[in-house]
C-alpha cells in the first residue's frame, strides 16, 4: 500500500467523520422539524428539547416564535413569521418572499407553552439584556429544570449586574433544593435563598422538597416555611385593607353622583345605575371610534371618554330632571316608581342599540398589569380608580363650596323659598344639580368599564350598594359618603376572607340595618333647620 | 289631479285586494304548527337567551324552506319571560293553553327550568331544555339536550388530572343550585379518586360578582402549597369576565393555575380581551372552532341569519340545533304533534350533531354526546386540545352520590324518572 493510498483512505475517514457529527445535528434538527409537523403536542414539547440540545444557531427565534405561535410547519418546511410580519425560513434563517403553501400555526397547549418557557429560561440566561436574563432566570425557577443546572452556574459565573445575579441563585436554589443528589450543604444554602425571597412563590418551592431530604435539611424548610408564612400573614392584612381601601374607591364612585341626587336635592333616584352605564357605553363608544380612526390615541382613550361620558350622563340627566321629576318634587314615592320606569326604559334602549351582549372595553397600557411592593400585589387599574374617585371627590367638594353654582345650590336644598326671594333661578339650579349628579355618575362609569362588564345591567348591580353608602354615610353628606363608602369597603374585605363572599355581604347588611336603627341619619347627620325642611 | 290620486288610490286598492286574496284562502287552508319559544329577551339573563331565541327562529325558516313538517308551516311563538322566574312559569302557561303550541325550546337558569315543570306536567306539554345543568332530574315532559355532570364536569376534571398532572383543586362558583351541586358531584368524585380533603377549596360568590380581588389573592396562595394547582370554574355567565381579568392583571397564567370553565362559551369571550387568558379551559360539547362540514355550513348560516359576519355560535346553540332536529324526526315518525306519541317516539330518535357525531335520544330524556376541552385562543375562539374518544350517553342522575348512585331514569320500559334499582321501585326513597 502505498502512501499516497494511506493517507487518501485516512482522509475518507476523517470526512466521513466530520460529515457524521454535522450529520447529527442535521439529523437531529430535521427530526426536531418533522415532530413539529406532527400536530401533536407531545411531539411539539420533544421538539423543543431537540432543539435546544441540537444547539441550532436559530434555536432561541424558533423557539420564541413557537410560542408566540407565529410557527408554522409542513411537512417539508418549517416557517418563523417574524413581529414585522415578514417570513423566515427556520432552518436556514433566511428570509422568504411569502409562507410556502400547506404549512399550519403549530398549536400549543399549557404543556408546550411550559416546555416553551423552560427552554426560553434556559436560551435566554445568555441574553445581554439583564432585564432578559432576570426573566429567563423566573423562567428557570418556575420550571425546576435540572437540566438546565449547568447553564445557570456558568451564567453566574459570568454575571455583573446584581438583581440578576439574585435571580440567578433563586434559580440554582429552586434546582438544587429538588436535587437528591446535590450536596446536603448547598441544600441548605438553597433553602437559605429561598428563604430570603420570602414570596408565595418560594413557598411553593420550600413546599415541594422531596422526601429523600436529611433532618437537617427538614429543620431548615420547617423554619423557613414558618418564617416566611408569618411575614406573608401580615402582608394578607395589609392587602385586604389595600383590597378594602380599593372596593371602598368603587362604592365611592358608584355613590358620589347619588349623594348629589339624592343626599342634597332629595330625589330617590333608581335611574342613577343606569347613567353609570350611559357612561361605561359612551367610553366603549369614544374607543371604538379612536380603533376605527386614530387607532395612536387608544392609551388616551380614557381620558377622552371622561368629558364626553359627563356631558352624555349629564345631558340625559337634565332631560329626565326637566321632563319628569320637576312635576314630581315633594312626592317621594311616584319619584321612586317613575326613576325606575326611566331605568327600565334605558337599559331596554341601550339592549336595543347595542345589542344584549357585553361589549368589550379595552384597557390603556398603562391600566394593566400590576407591580409587587414588599409582599403586596398590586393591580394598576384598581390602583388608577382610588386616584380618580379621589380626584372626582375633590372637584366635586371644590364645585360645591367654593363656586356660585355650588353656594346657589346649597341655598336652594337648603331652603328653596328664600332663595327664590333672593333672585336664584330654582328650577334652573335644580336641573344643574341633577345634571352634575348624574354627569359625575357617567365618570363612575368611564371607570367601572374598566373591571366591571359593560352591559345594559351595569348599573343594577351598583344601585343598592350606592343607596346603602349614601344612607349609611349620612344624606346630604359629602364627608359622610366618603367615610361611609370607605367604611363597607374596607369591613366588607375584611370579613370576605373569614366568611366568604356570600355570609360577608349578610353580615355587613345586618350590621347596617342594626346600625341605622341605632342612628337614622347616617355618620355624619346634618343638624339644624335643613334637616326639618 | 283630484281624479287621478283617485284613480291611483283605487288600483293600489285593487292591487291590495288581489294580493290579500291571493294568500287569505291559503292562510285559511294551511293551519300552521306552533313551536313556542321561551327565552328571556331582557332582563340580566338576556345576554344569553336572546341568542337562542335567534336559533330557534333560524331553524324554523330553514324547516319552512324545505317545505315545513308534516306538510304544515311551522310557526314560531316568541314569549319574553323577562329574566323573571315566575313569569316563566305565566308565559308556559299562555304559550300551552292560548298558543297551543305543539312543543317549547327554552329556559337558561336551572330555575326557570323547575318554575315551568308543573306547568309542562300539568298541561302534558313538551320542553326541550338546551343548557348544561346539574341533574339529578328526569321528567316525563322535559328533554334535556344540554350536558348532565357526566358529559361536561367529570371529563373536565379527568383531563385535568391525566393531563395537567393537578392534585390541588378549587372549586370556585356562583351561589345557586347549579353549582353548588355539580361542586358536590365534583368533590365526591375527587375523594374517590383519592385526593385529600385538604387539597379542595371551595368557594361561593354571589350573582353579578365584581370585585375577585381577595378571592384571586386566596386562589394564588392555595396554589403556593408545592403541588400543582387548577381552578375548575362553575362561576356564571358574565361574572366570569372581572374575574378573568383580575387574573390576568395578578399575573396567574394558565401555566401556573390553569382555570377550567364550564359557563364560558364564545359569547361571554366575546365581550373581553382575550390575551392574557390564553390557555385557560373550557369544557363543552361543541365549539365553533370545530372543522366539520356541518358545523362549517352551520356558522354560515347562522352569520347570514343575524347580518353579522363575527357573530359567534356557542355550545347550547348546537343543543338546540340537535334538539330541533329530533323533534321534527318523532313528529314525522308519528305523524303527529300530540306530546304523548312524540314524547313516547323521542326516545331513540337519532340526529347529527355539529361536531360529526350521531346523538340519540336516551330513553332518560337526556342525550349523547361528545365531550371536548378547549383552551382559549388570543382571538376569542378555542381550540379543541382534548376530546372524548365516542360520545358521552347523559346520567340524569350522578353515580357519584349517594342519594342518587342507585337511581335511573327511563320513560321507555319503567315509565319512571327516578327508578331506584337497588328496590326496584320508582321513587327516590
Amino acid at each position: 500500500m502505498s502512501f499516497l493510498h494511506r493517507l487518501k483512505h485516512a482522509l475518507v475517514i476523517l470526512v466521513a467523520l466530520v460529515a457524521a457529527s454535522v450529520a447529527s445535528i442535521a439529523q437531529t434538527t430535521d427530526e426536531a422539524f418533522k415532530r413539529l409537523a406532527a400536530d401533536s403536542y407531545s411531539d411539539t414539547s420533544r421538539a423543543i428539547e431537540m432543539l435546544v440540545a441540537s444547539a441550532h444557531p436559530n434555536a432561541a427565534q424558533i423557539v420564541e416564535a413557537l410560542g408566540d405561535g407565529r410557527l408554522l410547519a409542513g411537512p417539508s418546511d418549517v416557517v418563523v413569521k417574524t413581529t414585522a410580519g415578514g417570513f423566515v425560513d427556520a432552518r436556514t434563517g433566511q428570509a422568504l418572499g411569502a409562507a410556502p403553501d400547506g404549512l399550519k400555526p403549530v398549536r400549543l397547549n399549557n404543556a408546550v407553552r411550559r416546555a416553551v418557557q423552560a427552554a426560553l429560561g434556559g436560551l435566554g440566561l445568555l441574553n445581554p439584556d439583564p432585564a432578559k436574563r432576570i426573566a429567563a432566570a423566573e423562567a428557570v425557577f418556575k420550571s425546576r429544570d435540572a437540566g438546565l443546572l449547568p447553564v445557570v452556574e456558568a451564567a453566574i459565573g459570568r454575571e455583573t449586574d446584581p438583581p440578576a445575579l439574585k435571580a440567578l441563585r433563586q434559580a440554582q436554589a429552586a434546582i438544587l433544593i429538588a436535587r437528591p443528589d446535590a450536596q446536603p450543604l448547598d441544600r441548605l444554602a438553597a433553602v437559605e435563598v429561598l428563604y430570603e425571597r420570602g414570596d408565595q412563590d418560594a413557598l411553593a418551592t420550600l413546599r415541594a422538597l422531596p422526601g429523600d431530604a436529611t433532618p437537617a435539611l427538614r429543620e431548615a424548610q420547617a423554619k423557613a416555611i414558618a418564617a416566611i408564612e408569618g411575614r406573608l400573614r401580615l402582608w394578607a392584612i395589609v392587602q385586604n385593607l389595600w383590597y378594602g381601601l380599593s372596593l371602598g374607591s368603587v362604592l365611592l364612585l358608584a355613590a358620589i353622583g347619588l349623594a348629589i341626587t339624592f343626599g342634597v336635592m332629595g330625589v330617590i333616584n333608581m335611574a342613577h345605575g343606569e347613567m353609570v352605564m350611559l357612561g361605561a357605553y359612551t367610553t366603549f363608544v369614544v374607543q371604538e371610534l379612536i380603533r376605527a380612526n386614530a387607532p395612536g390615541l387608544f392609551d388616551w382613550s380614557l381620558a377622552i371618554a371622561l368629558p364626553a361620558a359627563f356631558i352624555v350622563a349629564g345631558a340625559v340627566g337634565i332631560a329626565i330632571e326637566r321632563g319628569v321629576i320637576r312635576f314630581l318634587y315633594g312626592r317621594p314615592l311616584e319619584t321612586l316608581l317613575a326613576t325606575w320606569g326611566i331605568s327600565l326604559i334605558l337599559q331596554q334602549a341601550v339592549r336595543t342599540a347595542f345589542g344584549p351582549t357585553n361589549r368589550e372595553v379595552g384597557a390603556p397600557a398603562f391600566m394593566s398589569g400590576a407591580f409587587e411592593l414588599g409582599g403586596l400585589a398590586i393591580t394598576y387599574n384598581r390602583l388608577w380608580i382610588i386616584v380618580f374617585a379621589a380626584l372626582v371627590f375633590a372637584a366635586l367638594l371644590a364645585i360645591l363650596k367654593l363656586t356660585p353654582m355650588g353656594l346657589q345650590m346649597r341655598a336652594v336644598t337648603q331652603n328653596r323659598r328664600m332663595a327664590s326671594a333672593m333672585g336664584i333661578r330654582t328650577g334652573r339650579i335644580d336641573a344643574l344639580t341633577f345634571g352634575l349628579g348624574s354627569g359625575v355618575a357617567g365618570l363612575a362609569g368611564v371607570a367601572l368599564s374598566q373591571i366591571d362588564n359593560v352591559s345594559p345591567n351595569l348599573g343594577q348591580s351598583y344601585i343598592i350598594d350606592s343607596f346603602m353608602v349614601v344612607v349609611f354615610g349620612g344624606v346630604g353628606n359629602l364627608w359622610g359618603t366618603l367615610v361611609g363608602a370607605m367604611t363597607l369597603g374596607v369591613a366588607n374585605k375584611l370579613l370576605e376572607p373569614y366568611a366568604g363572599a356570600v355570609l360577608g355581604k349578610i353580615a355587613l347588611l345586618v350590621c347596617i340595618i342594626l346600625f341605622i336603627q341605632k342612628r337614622p341619619r347616617g355618620l355624619f347627620a346634618l343638624k339644624g333647620r335643613a334637616v326639618e325642611a | 289631479m283630484n281624479s287621478n290620486r283617485r284613480e291611483f288610490l283605487g288600483t293600489a286598492l285593487a292591487g291590495a285586494t288581489f294580493l290579500g286574496a291571493s294568500r287569505l284562502p291559503a292562510a285559511a287552508q294551511q293551519e300552521t304548527i306552533k313551536v313556542g319559544i321561551l327565552h328571556s329577551l331582557s332582563g340580566t339573563m338576556a345576554i344569553s337567551e336572546t341568542t337562542l331565541k335567534d336559533v330557534m327562529l333560524m331553524l324554523i325558516e330553514e324547516q319552512n324552506k324545505k317545505g315545513g313538517l308534516l306538510g304544515k308551516k311551522l310557526e314560531a311563538v316568541v314569549v319574553d319571560p323577562a329574566s323573571n322566574w315566575p313569569l316563566f312559569a305565566e308565559k308556559a302557561r299562555e304559550l300551552i293553553t292560548k298558543d297551543k303550541v305543539a312543543a317549547t325550546f327554552g329556559c337558561w337558569t336551572s330555575v326557570s327550568r323547575k318554575s315551568v315543570l308543573p306547568v309542562f306536567k300539568e298541561l302534558n306539554n313538551i320542553l326541550f331544555y338546551p343548557v348544561q345543568y346539574e341533574g339529578e332530574e328526569s321528567e316525563r315532559n322535559v328533554f334535556y339536550t344540554g350536558a348532565a355532570p357526566n358529559q361536561q364536569a367529570i371529563p373536565a376534571v379527568d383531563y385535568l388530572a391525566k393531563e395537567e398532572k393537578v392534585e390541588r383543586w378549587v372549586l370556585a362558583g356562583t351561589d345557586y343550585v347549579y353549582p353548588r351541586t355539580t361542586n358536590k358531584i365534583l368533590e365526591a368524585y375527587l375523594k374517590s379518586k383519592g385526593v385529600k380533603p385538604e387539597d379542595i377549596l371551595i368557594n361561593y360568590t354571589p350573582f353579578g360578582h365584581s370585585d375577585w380581588q381577595t378571592i384571586v389573592s386566596d386562589i394564588k396562595k392555595f396554589g403556593s402549597a408545592g403541588k400543582k394547582t387548577a381552578v375548575v370554574s362553575t362561576i356564571n355567565g358574565d361574572a366570569n369576565v372581572p374575574f378573568y381579568k383580575e387574573l390576568g392583571n395578578q399575573g396567574i397564567k394558565a401555566t401556573d393555575i390553569p382555570v377550567v370553565a364550564f359557563s364560558v362559551g364564545e359569547e361571554e369571550l366575546a365581550g373581553i380581551d382575550t390575551k392574557p387568558l390564553v390557555g385557560h379551559l373550557a369544557a363543552w360539547n361543541y365549539f365553533q372552532s370545530i372543522k366539520t362540514p356541518e358545523n362549517e355550513a352551520f356558522i354560515k348560516q347562522w352569520q347570514a341569519f343575524t347580518k353579522n359576519p363575527k357573530r359567534v355560535t356557542n355550545d347550547p346553540m348546537e343543543a338546540h340545533v340537535v334538539g330541533f332536529n329530533m323533534w321534527v324526526k318523532a313528529v314525522e315518525k308519528v305523524k303527529s304533534t300530540d306530546p304523548d306519541k312524540v314524547i313516547d317516539a323521542l326516545p331513540g330518535i337519532e340526529a347529527p350533531n355539529l361536531t360529526g357525531g350521531i346523538s340519540k335520544m336516551l330513553p332518560n330524556h337526556h342525550i349523547t354526546k361528545p365531550v371536548f376541552i378547549g383552551e382559549i385562543k388570543d382571538d376569542g375562539q378555542f381550540d379543541v386540545v382534548w376530546k372524548t374518544d365516542g360520545l358521552v350517553p347523559g346520567d340524569a342522575w350522578s353515580k357519584e352520590l349517594d342519594g342518587s348512585k342507585d337511581l335511573v331514569g327511563d320513560w321507555v320500559e319503567k315509565k319512571c324518572g327516578n327508578f331506584n334499582v337497588k328496590t326496584g321501585k320508582c321513587g327516590a326513597a
